[in-house]
C-alpha cells in the first residue's frame, strides 16, 4: 500500500467536492437544513391542546375549573360553544381536539356526597395525542378536585385526614424535563451523519463509470484499496465535521444537555462513519451511475433508520420479529450510543454491548467494500 | 520510473482470444514488438483493436492465449505491468474538473513521480503540450488538441517504456494530428515502444510496422512498405468509368483482372500488366456497356491493402476508411 498513492486519491477527491457544488450542498448545508427540520417538526410533546368548553352553569366553582385548564401548559381554552351542535361543528372543523361540558347543576352536584361529572369529548383521530390528553385532562379535574376535597376536610377541622395514603415521589433522571426533543435530537444527529455519509460516498466510484475516468484511472498501478481509501479519506473527515456541526446544533441551538466527553462522541462517530461510507462505497461499486447510486443510498439509509434505529419510536414497544430486524439496522447502535453520550455521559463501558454491534458491523462492511472494487472494466 | 526490459520483445502476444458472450472481439491474435518500435493496429471501427490494447493494458481478461507485456504475463500481474506502461484511452479520460497541472499531479502521485522528478517532468509535459501558462485552466476548457495532449502528458510522466494509445488523434484537428505524431516519433526515437490503433489510414504510414485487424482477427503485418509489395498480386491500376456499378460487376470476370473495388468514383483494379489491361479492358467493357476515360498504373495506398487482405472476406466494411 502506497500512501503517496491514497494522499493522491484523497487531494483529488477533496477537490472534486470542493468544485461540486451539488456534493458541497449535501455536504455543509444539509446537516444544518435537516437538523432544523428534524429538531422542531419531530416533538412528541403534547402542548397547548385546543380546548372547547360549554360552561352551562356558569358559576364560580365552574369558572374556576375553566381556569384551572387555562392554567395549564398542556391547554388552552380557544372558544366557548353555546349548544351541542356548535360543539360538535368545534370538533369537526378542528378548533378544538377536547370539547368540556360543565352540566348546568354543576355545583349543586358537588355540594351533595354524590359528585358532579364532568363531559369531555374528545377527538380520537391522532389516538396517541387523544390519550395523553385525557390523562392531562383527568389531572386537572381531579387535582381541582382534590383541592375542594381538602377544603372541605379543612373546614369541618378534619385536616389531618387530608393527606392520601399512598403515593408516588417521580424523580426523573437524564431528561429531567421530559422533554422529547432531548429524546429524539441525539438520534437525529445520527440520522444525519448516516444520511450524508452514504449520498456522498455513494456518488464516489459511479462518478468515475460515468464519466469515463474509470478506464485511466484504472490502467495505473494504484490498488483496489488505495482507491476505497483515498476516496473515503475526505468523506471522513467531512463526517465528522458534520458530527460536530450537528451537535453544535443540538447543544448550542436546541438546547440539548450534553453530558459525555467529546473524545466518547468522535471515536464513536469514527467507527460509525466506517460504516456509513462502506455501505455507501459498496452501493457505488454495484451501480455504476451517480443517480441510481444515490436514490439506492437514500433508500437504504433513510427508512431504517427512521423506523428501526429507534430514534424516535422505542425499539422495546415493537414486535418481536420486527425487533429482531432492528439489529440488522446500524443506525440502531449509534443511536443509542449518541443518546447515552449525551444524555447520561455515557462511557465506552456502558455502552459495550452498542459499540461491539457496530465494530462488528464495520469489521463486515470493510471487508466486504475491499473486495467489492475489481480493477477490470467488466 | 524502469528501464525498458533489457533484452528480447517488449511485447509478446500468443494466440490471444476475447470473448463477450458469443461475440469473438478478438481472435487469435499473435505477435511480438521490439524496443523503440511503433506498433499500428489499423482496422474500421469495432475491429477489435480496443478491445485487443485494453487486455495488453489489463483492463480486460483474456478469454485464452498468452500476451507478456515488458516480461511479465498481463493475466496474472496486471499491477506489476502497469507500472511499465503508459495508456492513453479513446475517450478522453481525465478529470474535467481538475486544471491542467491538477490532472499532471494526480498521475504523478499515482505513478511515484514526485519532488523534483515532479516538477521536472511536468514542466517536459507542459512545454510537449504547449500548455506551459495555462496550468490552472480546468481541463475540460482546453480545446480537443491540447486535451489529448495534456492526456498524453500525464500517460508518459513517469516514463513507461511502453505506451499504449488508442485512436489518439480521433476529433482533432490534421495539424494537431501531425503535431502529436511528431511527438511519438520522438519518443519512439529514445526507445520507448509505442502502439497505436487508428482508422485513419494516412496515419498508418507514421508507423513503422502495421497489424491490420478485421473482425478480431490479423489479416496482415508488416511495414507499411512490406504490406504494399507482397499484398498484391499485379499491378494496381486505377480507371475512371462512366456508369461505375457496371463497371465493377464486368471487372470481376474480366481476363487478366484479379480484382477490382470502387474507390470514391474511380476504380481500383489489381491486373496482371498495365499493357494487357490498355490493350483488354476497354472494349471487354463496352462490349458491355461501360465507356472508360483513363486507364493509368498508380501506387497502392494502404487502404488498397487493406481491402486485398480482405480479399473476399467483407469488402464494403474493410474499405471504410
Amino acid at each position: 500500500m502506497s500512501a503517496a498513492r491514497i494522499a493522491a486519491l484523497a487531494r483529488k477527491e477533496l477537490l472534486q467536492v470542493w468544485r461540486d457544488r451539488r456534493s458541497l450542498w449535501i455536504a455543509l448545508f444539509m446537516p444544518i437544513m435537516q437538523m432544523g427540520l428534524i429538531g422542531y417538526g419531530a416533538s412528541l410533546d403534547i402542548k397547548h391542546v385546543p380546548v372547547c368548553f360549554s360552561d352551562r352553569e356558569g358559576s364560580q366553582r365552574s369558572q374556576d375549573l375553566l381556569r384551572r385548564f387555562q392554567a395549564s401548559v398542556y391547554f388552552r381554552l380557544v372558544a366557548a360553544v353555546a349548544d351541542d351542535r356548535a360543539l360538535r361543528a368545534a370538533i369537526d372543523g378542528g378548533r378544538c381536539r377536547i370539547a368540556l361540558v360543565i352540566p348546568p347543576d354543576f355545583s349543586e352536584r358537588l355540594h351533595d356526597a354524590g359528585g358532579a361529572a364532568v363531559q369531555a369529548v374528545v377527538d380520537g383521530t391522532d389516538d396517541n395525542s387523544a390519550n395523553v390528553a385525557i390523562t392531562y385532562a383527568r389531572a386537572v379535574v381531579s387535582a381541582y378536585s382534590a383541592d375542594l376535597r381538602l377544603d372541605f376536610l379543612l373546614r369541618r377541622g378534619l385536616g389531618s385526614q387530608a393527606a392520601p395514603p399512598l403515593a408516588v415521589e417521580p424523580r426523573v433522571w437524564f431528561n429531567e424535563d421530559m422533554e422529547s426533543r432531548a429524546f429524539i435530537i441525539p438520534g437525529v444527529v445520527a440520522m444525519v451523519m448516516a444520511l450524508i455519509g452514504a449520498l456522498l460516498s455513494s456518488l464516489t466510484i459511479a462518478r468515475e463509470w460515468e464519466r469515463g475516468t474509470m478506464e485511466l484511472l484504472i490502467s495505473t498501478p494504484v490498488r483496489p484499496v488505495e482507491i476505497m481509501l483515498g476516496k473515503l479519506l475526505p468523506y471522513f473527515g467531512i463526517g465528522l465535521l458534520d458530527a460536530a456541526l450537528c451537535v453544535a446544533i443540538a447543544v448550542g441551538w436546541f438546547g440539548i444537555p450534553f453530558r459525555g466527553t467529546l473524545a466518547m462522541l468522535f471515536w464513536t462517530a469514527a467507527l460509525f462513519l466506517v460504516v456509513v461510507l462502506g455501505v455507501g462505497y459498496i452501493i457505488s461499486i454495484l451501480t455504476r451511475n451517480q443517480l441510481g447510486a444515490s436514490q439506492i443510498a437514500l433508500l437504504v439509509t433513510l427508512l431504517p433508520t427512521t423506523l428501526l434505529s429507534g430514534f424516535a419510536f422505542p425499539i422495546d414497544q415493537m414486535p418481536a420479529p420486527i425487533r429482531l430486524l432492528s439489529y440488522l439496522v446500524y443506525g440502531r447502535y449509534y443511536v443509542t450510543i449518541l443518546k447515552a453520550i449525551f444524555l447520561k455521559g455515557a462511557g465506552a463501558r456502558a455502552l459495550a454491548v452498542p459499540i461491539l454491534g457496530l465494530a462488528v458491523y464495520a469489521t463486515a462492511i470493510g471487508v466486504i467494500a475491499t473486495r467489492a472494487f475489481r480493477k477490470r472494466l467488466v | 520510473m524502469s528501464a525498458p526490459a533489457a533484452r528480447g520483445p517488449s511485447v509478446a502476444v500468443d494466440r490471444l482470444v476475447k470473448r463477450f458472450g458469443s461475440f469473438t472481439a478478438v481472435d487469435g491474435i499473435s505477435f511480438r514488438v521490439d524496443p523503440g518500435e511503433i506498433m499500428g493496429f489499423l482496422g474500421p471501427n469495432g475491429a477489435g483493436k480496443s478491445t485487443l490494447i485494453r487486455m495488453l493494458c489489463g483492463l480486460l481478461r483474456p478469454t485464452s492465449g498468452r500476451a507478456l507485456v515488458a516480461g511479465r504475463d498481463v493475466a496474472r500481474e496486471p499491477e506489476a505491468v502497469r507500472e511499465h506502461l503508459g495508456y492513453m484511452s479513446q475517450r478522453f479520460s481525465l478529470y474535467g474538473d481538475l486544471s491542467v497541472l491538477e490532472n499532471l499531479r494526480f498521475f504523478g502521485g499515482l505513478y511515484g513521480v514526485d519532488g523534483r522528478e515532479f516538477s521536472e517532468r511536468s514542466r517536459w509535459a507542459l512545454e510537449m503540450a504547449g500548455l506551459v501558462g495555462r496550468e490552472a485552466t480546468l481541463a475540460s476548457q482546453l480545446a480537443s488538441g491540447w486535451k489529448q495532449r495534456l492526456a498524453l502528458g500525464c500517460a508518459v510522466l513517469h516514463r513507461p517504456p511502453i505506451l499504449f494509445l488508442d485512436e489518439p488523434t480521433s476529433g482533432v484537428d490534421p495539424i494537431a494530428r501531425r503535431a502529436f505524431w511528431e511527438l511519438i516519433q520522438q519518443m519512439a526515437a529514445t526507445g520507448v515502444t509505442i502502439f497505436v490503433s487508428t482508422h485513419y489510414m494516412d496515419e498508418a504510414e507514421y508507423c513503422h510496422r502495421l497489424a491490420l485487424i478485421h473482425r478480431g482477427r490479423l489479416v496482415g503485418l508488416g511495414t507499411p512498405e512490406e504490406l504494399r509489395q507482397t499484398t498484391l498480386r499485379g499491378v494496381l491500376l486505377e480507371l475512371a468509368c462512366e456508369p461505375v456499378g457496371p463497371a465493377l460487376e464486368a471487372l470481376q470476370d474480366a481476363p487478366g483482372v484479379f480484382d477490382a473495388a470502387v474507390f470514391g468514383d474511380t476504380l481500383h483494379v489489381v491486373a496482371v500488366s498495365e499493357e494487357s489491361a490498355r490493350s483488354g479492358l476497354p472494349a471487354w467493357l463496352a462490349a458491355r456497356g461501360v465507356r472508360c476515360t483513363s486507364i493509368r498504373t498508380i501506387e497502392p495506398s494502404l487502404e488498397d491493402v487493406f481491402v486485398q487482405r480482405l480479399g473476399g472476406r467483407d469488402l464494403q466494411e474493410g474499405g471504410a476508411a
